[in-house]
């Protein structure tokens, strides 16, 4: 997802060759029509690796007596090659961007929301999203945020959660390890977006020369452009900010010796947010399992289990009381924190990569 | 210690053994560090807590991992061994005879080697997308994706590899002795199975160790062609990364280096043991191969 290359160039190729096998789907749109709780097959789950508890798994064969063939992807761009290839899956994890792209190849189930008797229990905020604007294909499955991990022996109680922290020179010249950002031209360009003001998802050109001028003028005290080492080098003292990703944060600073020292926080100005999604495949074989699983999901204690077990933020409000503390206090700021989905640019993509390579040289 | 001890070094040769030596680390520091920080027991790679077999018992304990352990066991198979025939029998083709469209054939055998990978991926979806909508249209039978695309994907891949190591060791071999065993009144089946066949057996087994080690480590292909329940072990891991990385990949990599030295250990002692009856016959005490 976040870590993955958008193979941008691979998804053009795959659409093209989509259209020329005269593969008509797109025009009419699939509806599920089931009822609550029915089952009509055996469930092919495509999913990412260890995103699941096979225990909910089990549980869930159990009590509606289908199997669950659970398979597993590592990138949005292979799963919707396989789809529009025409391999058929139940059920299906895709990232944000991803689900708009689906949609638009016709490759998505409308849901069928008089299934969905657990529907009430998603967040009002996780409805609906600039992807999936009538929320009518997706139903959100974890989330998760970009902030900054920081570490308060070095940098002390008393700071304002804003970008400043890595982008400002008075405050990072501070800090002698100096502080890490992603490697990634959408996170690392859109932070400095966000603390010029600006959306992280603006196409002005002016705006993302900017951007790239201000990540420049505080690269004196960045110690790496890092997107794989960032947790440890927090935890280690390597450096004393570190822009990175909630998941990976969470867990990192749960491990380290001192918890205490280490705080994730969100700038004020705005930062990242990720959803994953459940979505039925149009060429589905077994909609009806499909929509019993997405509710079954949306049970207030077996979304609660997910979370317990991935550690990721959930969208399912009602399974609140029933997570882990630490994984509430972990995210509690998101839900009124300032928060945007990164959407596909199009064309316009390149221009993140471009400046920020400029900006790193 | 052989001769070359006895003589004195030139500055030349000492900065080519250091040379060497220095690309031995670089090659085995990454493995032997991997190896030992998979008994770590910290869930953060990075840092040494104490030693655990924690990481190897969520491995085995793992429905998930080792599903795909058995995936990518079963697909190896089938493609080293049906890729290793295919593969020699071409490699015998393109150097023991002449045929028409040679030269072409011989270029198109490469082809998968220079391809970058998700084209490759790419171009096999769409061939078995395609070729299952006709099936269907023609005889109402369409089979799915899953073991059985991978497996016909890796060994088109693994062919062109097994025929390069093959032919490299044919290239080597003196026809004459092939003629020699024809004069004998040798039939042709005969001179392949008798004078051939052990002779480029060396090469067949590398052609096949390949072929195996390309099998078990394909990624992109395979996550392209994979099927319901078709996961294989590092299209698993790969999206593992995706969490941030945790020993139990660690530990998943060293099982996976231990199984394939195993592998090399028998092939090498197979290789040994086709040879041996002549060493044994030269060297009595039968450890003069060491």
């Amino acid at each position: 997802m976040k870590r993955m290359p958008r193979a941008v160039g691979l998804v053009a190729i795959l659409m093209l060759v989509a259209t020329a096998c005269g593969d008509d789907g797109g025009d009419t749109v699939a509806v599920g029509d089931c009822t609550a709780g029915q089952t009509d097959g055996d469930l092919n789950f495509y999913n990412w690796s260890e995103y699941m508890d096979p225990d909910l798994i089990a549980a869930f064969e159990t009590e509606y007596g289908v199997d669950v063939v659970e398979s597993f992807y590592e990138s949005n761009e292979a799963m919707l090659a396989q789809l529009q290839s025409g391999v058929v899956y139940d059920l299906v994890v895709p990232s944000d961007y991803m689900i708009k792209i689906m949609i638009d190849e016709g490759l998505l189930m409308k849901l069928d929301k008089e299934a969905l008797t657990n529907y009430g229990n998603l967040a009002e905020s996780f409805r609906t999203q600039p992807y999936d604007p009538t929320g009518d294909f997706s139903v959100a499955y974890q989330y998760g945020t970009t902030g900054l991990g920081v570490n308060l022996t070095m940098v002390g109680d008393d700071f304002v959660p804003s970008w400043a922290l890595v982008f400002d020179t008075e405050i990072t010249s501070k800090y002698p390890v100096g502080v890490s950002l992603l490697n990634d031209p959408r996170e690392t360009m859109g932070a400095a977006l966000e603390y010029l003001g600006y959306s992280l998802n603006d196409t002005n050109i002016d705006h993302l020369d900017e951007a790239a001028q201000l990540i420049k003028n505080a690269k004196a005290n960045i110690a790496t452009f890092d997107s794989d080492q960032y947790d440890e080098n927090l935890v280690n003292g390597e450096v004393a900010i570190a822009h990175g990703y909630s998941g990976n944060m969470i867990v990192v600073i749960g491990e380290a010796e001192n918890p205490d020292d280490f705080v994730y926080v969100l700038p004020e100005e705005g930062a990242t947010l990720w959803i994953d999604n459940m979505a039925i495949p149009a060429n589905s074989n077994a909609p009806c399992t499909a929509h019993t699983f997405i509710d079954w999901l949306l049970d207030a204690e077996n979304g609660a289990a997910l979370t317990n077990w991935n550690y990721y933020g959930s969208p399912n409000e009602a399974a609140t009381p029933f997570l882990d503390e630490e994984v509430v206090e972990f995210y509690e700021d998101t839900l009124t924190a300032k928060l945007e989905v990164i959407t596909d640019t199009g064309d316009y993509e390149i221009n993140f990569t471009d400046k920020l390579a400029e900006a790193k040289s | 210690m052989s001769a070359v001890g006895l003589r004195p070094k030139s500055p030349v040769e000492r900065v080519m053994a250091s040379h060497a030596g220095l690309v031995f680390v670089f090659f085995y520091a990454p493995i032997l560090l991997l190896v030992v920080f998979s008994f770590n027991d910290n869930s953060n790679v990075g840092i040494w807590t104490e030693p655990s077999l924690r990481w190897y018992r969520e491995v085995f304990a793992s429905a998930p991992v080792m599903n795909a352990v058995r995936n990518s066991l079963i697909v190896a198979a089938i493609s080293t061994v049906v890729s290793t025939v295919l593969g020699t029998t071409t490699a015998l083709a393109l150097e023991r005879f002449r045929f028409r469209g040679q030269r072409v054939y011989d270029g198109l055998v490469y082809l998968p080697i220079i391809i970058p990978d998700v084209t490759m991926a790419v171009m096999m979806l769409l061939f078995f997308a395609q070729t299952f909508t006709m099936l269907e249209g023609a005889v109402g039978w369409s089979p799915s994706f899953g073991l059985g695309t991978i497996s016909l994907s890796h060994i088109a891949f693994n062919i062109s590899f097994v025929a390069v190591v093959v032919r490299a060791r044919l290239g080597q071999l003196d026809p004459r002795l092939e003629e020699a065993a024809a004069d004998l009144y040798a039939g042709r089946w005969q001179a392949f199975r008798r004078v051939t066949l052990p002779l480029i057996l060396p090469g067949v087994l590398g052609g096949a160790l390949l072929a195996l080690t390309l099998s078990l480590d394909d990624v992109v292909v395979t996550s392209f062609v994979a099927g319901p329940g078709a996961t294989t072990l590092p299209v698993y891991v790969f999206g593992l990364v995706r969490r941030g990385v945790t020993p139990l990949i660690n530990a998943v990599s060293t099982v996976m280096l231990l199984a394939s030295m195993v592998l090399i250990a028998v092939s090498l002692g197979l290789q040994r043991g086709a040879g041996s009856k002549v060493i044994a016959a030269a060297a009595p005490d039968g450890d003069a191969t060491l």
